[in-house]
């Protein structure tokens, strides 16, 4: 069964070297300017903000819908052996299934209740 | 029936099985097919957007331009190469690889075709294939984030980091819609790799209702046509494709996560980018298009699934799924943030996980209690259909009460239609002209308001064909206030009114 995989290692070592040799060459290939302007952040034309070196602060409403990503995805990670299987896990398995999508519909609808999912 | 025992219909004992040459002639193959498939998908969305903009797109370089995006790729390489002085040096460099292999990545596991022999071997049409082969997909569109986060992050500006957060957060909540529709797919499939995926697709379904026996529809589009809509949605927000293309919102970020990149860089993301749109494509072919498998006038030939052709009809179908991502991109205007966060989590989302749970439950007692398709149907998918609908119907009555009521007060006669205009504005003096019935109060006020009752001027074509004097009545009765006052020759557009009035 491993070697069902080697050929997406192969792939891989060939996406990685194009990828990589595309980077690298870049700067030779290129012609090179010294140039002040191009060393600044692109702000369209004002001056540039300094940043913070830790990159700033935002909005903490992407925290927020990480956290809910995650939560989803496991409930996915755990829907999908379950809907391979539903032939062998019958009315067990949907009635299984139906309370454990209740109970994360319950936390859903308690986000959506407090404003998680509003973005302003 | 007996379609599915097809001796060319690969299954997963055939994969893991190659030599080490046909294994390298595949992982060439895909690469090749890749790029190609890239630059084919620039020129062709340039051509199809410019012809729905009544434009004729590029046409310089090759035959009929059809060369012009690998020109754009090698010019790409010999511009200069720049780094912002305050970017992260070893991220910045990472993220175009982080973002590229992933997207190669996941086409590995998509079927193009039946066992076919190259040089003698009998091998499928399929770089390989797994157990979980779908997973692979997801997991290497999600490992694709990374290189769109870092490479915002690492740009060490502000705009890039704007976009790459919005595209983080856009794409991890459409990929739960993703993820969700297919569900439906492996319920029906029974399994998660995507060769026996598509062999599930292969015979037309029997489908009985109430002793009638049919053939009826293979593609899981059709039979499952909730979660095929649902995952069109979704891979078009997961591939920041307009009309969700809020990280790439030029009037607002500049260029998104790729702003601070040039050169070959940018044309990595760009690759990556095109990449992933192919590779979606390609999924939605393969988990609801039937695959490589000919579509139904076709595939009543009994060579169309076999030996090379198939290759012909999956790459018609990618080719038809790409025409949808241009014809949205023509079509739509680009939603507002909120609106497409709270689509996504409210309205797929949702709709998913209910479709999910209806499906199953259709399934599962359709073969406990025995009961053919179309009773199934008939006594599970109409009392569930019918509280949907009730659902929907109470929930957007309750969402346009006030809409209604308004409505109901307007019918009465209680309320105008259009609020009159308050008088905010100074009385009118000696330099104001008294409001005029029916023209908009606020012209008068000195205001350069442009006129309200501007009427668009007939079509040069139409008007060559009609007598001169009424061609300009109707330009000059476009012009506020002055009915009939100004004749065509002395009512110049650039004059304000006030200006007529001082004189």
């Amino acid at each position: 069964m491993l070697s069902n995989y080697m050929p997406f290692v192969g792939l891989f070592v060939l996406a990685a070297a194009f990828a990589l040799f595309s980077v690298a060459a870049a700067p030779y290939v290129g012609p090179r300017r010294y140039n002040q302007a191009k060393l600044e952040a692109y702000e369209c034309g004002i001056e540039p903000v300094d940043q913070p070196l830790t990159g700033g602060r935002f909005p903490v409403k992407f925290y927020l819908t990480a956290m809910l990503f995650i939560v989803f995805d496991i409930e996915i990670v755990f829907l999908y052996p379950w809907a391979v299987s539903n032939e062998a896990l019958g009315v067990f398995g949907l009635v299984e299934m139906a309370v454990f999508i209740a109970t994360v519909f319950i936390a859903y609808a308690y986000v959506w209740r407090r404003g998680g999912l509003e973005w302003d | 029936m007996s379609l599915l025992a097809s001796a060319d219909q690969p299954t997963l004992e055939d994969f893991g099985t190659d030599v080490w040459w046909i294994v390298l002639i595949k992982i060439v193959g895909v690469f090749g097919i890749l790029v190609l498939l890239t630059l084919f998908a620039i020129i062709f969305e340039r051509k199809v957007v410019a012809r729905m903009q009544q434009r004729i797109g590029p046409n310089r370089v090759g035959p009929r331009g059809s060369l012009q995006s690998l020109a754009d790729g090698l010019k790409l390489a010999l511009k200069e190469d720049i780094m912002p002085a305050l970017a992260d040096r070893p991220v910045y460099f990472l993220a175009p690889v982080l973002a590229t292999v992933p997207a190669f990545l996941a086409f590995s596991v998509i079927p193009l075709g039946p066992t076919v022999s190259i040089f003698g071997e009998r091998t499928p049409l399929q770089l390989t294939d797994a157990p979980i082969g779908v997973l692979i997909v997801l997991a290497c569109s999600a490992m694709g984030i990374y290189g769109i986060v870092l490479g915002g992050w690492a740009s060490g500006s502000t705009y890039p980091l704007l976009g790459s957060l919005r595209s983080a957060a856009q794409m991890v909540s459409y990929e739960i819609a993703m993820g969700l529709s297919i569900v439906a797919v492996f319920l029906y499939a029974g399994s998660m790799s995507t060769s026996e995926i598509v062999a599930a697709q292969a015979g037309g379904n029997q489908v009985s209702f109430f002793g009638f026996e049919t053939q009826g529809p293979s593609w899981f589009a059709v039979l499952l046509p909730v979660s095929f809509v649902i995952y069109v949605i979704a891979v078009v927000g997961e591939t920041n494709r307009a009309p969700f293309d809020l990280p790439e919102a030029e009037s607002e970020l500049v260029g998104g996560f790729h702003t601070e990149y040039s050169s070959l860089k940018f044309a990595l993301f760009f690759l990556a980018e095109y990449i992933n749109m192919v590779t979606v494509s390609a999924l939605a072919a393969t988990l609801f298009l039937g695959g490589w498998r000919a579509p139904w006038p076709i595939s009543i030939w009994d060579g169309a699934n076999t030996g090379w052709w198939p290759l012909l009809w999956w790459t018609a179908k990618v080719v038809l799924a790409l025409f949808v991502f241009v014809w949205l991109r023509g079509t739509l205007p680009r939603m507002r943030y909120d609106q497409f966060m709270s689509f996504g989590w409210k309205v797929l989302v949702p709709t998913a996980l209910v479709w999910i749970l209806v499906v199953a439950t259709m399934r599962t007692v359709g073969r406990e209690a025995d009961l053919d398709s179309g009773e199934v149907a008939f006594y599970i998918g109409v009392p569930i259909a019918a509280v949907l609908i009730a659902g929907l119907l109470i929930a957007s009555r309750r969402r346009n009460r006030a809409t209604r009521v308004a409505a109901l007060k307007a019918a009465a006669g209680a309320t105008r239609a259009t609020e009159p205009e308050p008088e905010v504005l100074p009385a009118a003096g000696p330099r104001r002209r008294p409001a005029q019935a029916g023209g908009p109060s606020r012209s008068a006020g000195g205001f350069p308001v442009p006129p309200m009752d501007l009427v668009v001027p007939p079509s040069p074509r139409l008007r060559s064909k009609e007598p001169v004097g009424a061609a300009a009545g109707v330009v000059a009765s476009g012009r506020r206030g002055r009915p009939g006052g100004a004749t065509a020759a002395d009512s110049t557009p650039t004059t304000p009114d006030r200006e007529d009035d001082d004189a």
